[in-house]
């Protein structure tokens, strides 16, 4: 298996390299929407949607600006094409499939502040990859963040039940989850290692 | 405390001190947690993520600003972010001609300030309703307190996991690294822990005001 395979990318991207756990990108939304598993797994295919079309439009953008050798444009060129890429898949959703999109609601808007779909973009680019590189890099990195944010409500569901101190209510006791679920991920890191 | 939308306000310390301590970014709000947790396995990552971040903060919402009555209501979101990452784009080649050391350790994060929903929350809620002084002050009294938090975590972080601060040995040989600490659990234990203190802080003052109260009345 190496390094490039297409498989490996995907592993790394969902599992070793979890993109919330591993590498602390999309801790926003990881902390606002992981109280509840439904919205949680709404807010997952949501990303996990958006950052399919980023990514594709992002490696066309990129191909351009080095093509004009303008590569210094690229932060401002990704983050207008991510906020209209948001735009244009709300609208279209509302259009054909209002179901999906009573579903998602609110959290398609919020992803444009979502630093893990800006993070595949660039990651895409520093690491060079192909086309369909790219492609499976971020739908391995959505599936990584959903699994992420599921476990997360699923530990958070579990703990309305538990006695907690009042002190460490909220986002303390929700750090501390997160910490030991990070811990958990790190036994993965040992499928990565052989490949560098 | 509340304020009406559109009402300028005097500047004053407490336009400083409040992003500081009353509305600190991470630790009242907890805003812009992505680089609070990615890049303070060091102080020094830390200090120069908490003054890039403070520089993108205060330009942008300077521009802000200045541009607050002639931004269309409608497209004014795009407007901002379009204005952070001219600055994030000014700011990432200047510390890679600085240091390149530097710059590697920080990796993506720089660039991944444009999305800090601090410096957006900042231009939305107040640079696009104040002129110009009162922005200056406040985004630097809240970029201020985003540097304190950072180093908070990576002081602890770098004492604990390295044994070190800003690169000096403080323990002899015989100390046994946490390397867990600098490693990416670290931050989230860290960060949990800073959180369980502020919040004790918090809840014990409540108490005071509330026994307080009562001994009032009661007397």
């Amino acid at each position: 298996m190496a390094a490039d395979s297409l498989f490996f990318i995907f592993l790394n991207a969902a599992i070793v390299n979890n993109f919330v756990l591993a590498m602390f990108l999309g801790i926003c939304p990881f902390l606002g929407v992981s109280a509840k598993k439904e919205t949680a797994w709404n807010m997952g295919l949501a990303v996990i949607f958006v950052m399919l079309v980023s990514s594709i439009s992002a490696y066309g953008i990129n191909a351009m600006l080095v093509r004009f050798d303008i590569e210094y444009l690229r932060l401002i060129s990704y983050i207008a094409v991510i906020a209209s890429a948001v735009q244009l898949v709300e609208m279209t959703m509302k259009k054909f499939s209002p179901t999906l999109f009573r579903a998602l609601g609110i959290f398609l808007p919020l992803i444009t502040t979502n630093c893990a779909i800006l993070g595949v973009a660039l990651f895409q680019t520093s690491r060079e990859y192909s086309f369909l590189q790219s492609v499976v890099f971020s739908l391995g990195a959505g599936v990584g963040f959903t699994i992420a944010l599921m476990l997360m409500a699923g530990l958070r569901q579990q703990l309305e039940l538990a006695r907690v101190p009042s002190v460490s209510q909220g986002a303390a006791m929700t750090m501390m989850l997160a910490g030991l679920l990070s811990l958990a991920f790190m036994g993965f890191a040992g499928l990565g290692a052989q490949h560098g | 405390m509340p304020r009406l939308p559109n009402e300028t306000e005097p500047v004053t310390l407490d336009t400083f001190l409040r992003g500081l301590w009353q509305e600190n970014p991470v630790f009242v709000m907890l805003l812009g947690m992505c680089p609070v947790l990615a890049v303070t396995n060091s102080a020094i990552n830390a200090l120069a993520m908490g003054l890039a971040s403070t520089f993108v903060l205060v330009m942008s919402n300077s521009l802000v600003s200045l541009m607050r009555n002639f931004i269309p209501k409608q497209v004014r979101i795009a407007t901002y972010i379009i204005i952070i990452a001219t600055f994030v784009t000014m700011v990432d080649y200047t510390i890679q001609a600085i240091s390149l050391e530097l710059y590697n350790a920080l990796g993506a994060f720089i660039q991944l300030i444009v999305v800090n929903c601090m410096i957006l929350g900042r231009a939305e809620a107040y640079a696009s309703k104040q002129p110009l002084w009162p922005t200056i002050i406040n985004g630097l009294g809240i970029g201020a307190g985003f540097t304190f938090a950072l180093l908070c975590l990576g002081v602890v972080r770098e004492i604990l996991g390295a044994g070190q601060l800003f690169g000096i040995d403080l323990f002899g040989d015989s100390f046994q690294p946490w390397v867990v600490m600098i490693l990416p659990p670290g931050g989230f234990f860290v960060l949990g822990a800073w959180l369980l203190i502020f919040a004790w802080f918090r809840e014990r003052k409540q108490r005071l005001s509330k026994l307080q109260e009562v001994t009032q009345h009661g007397g």
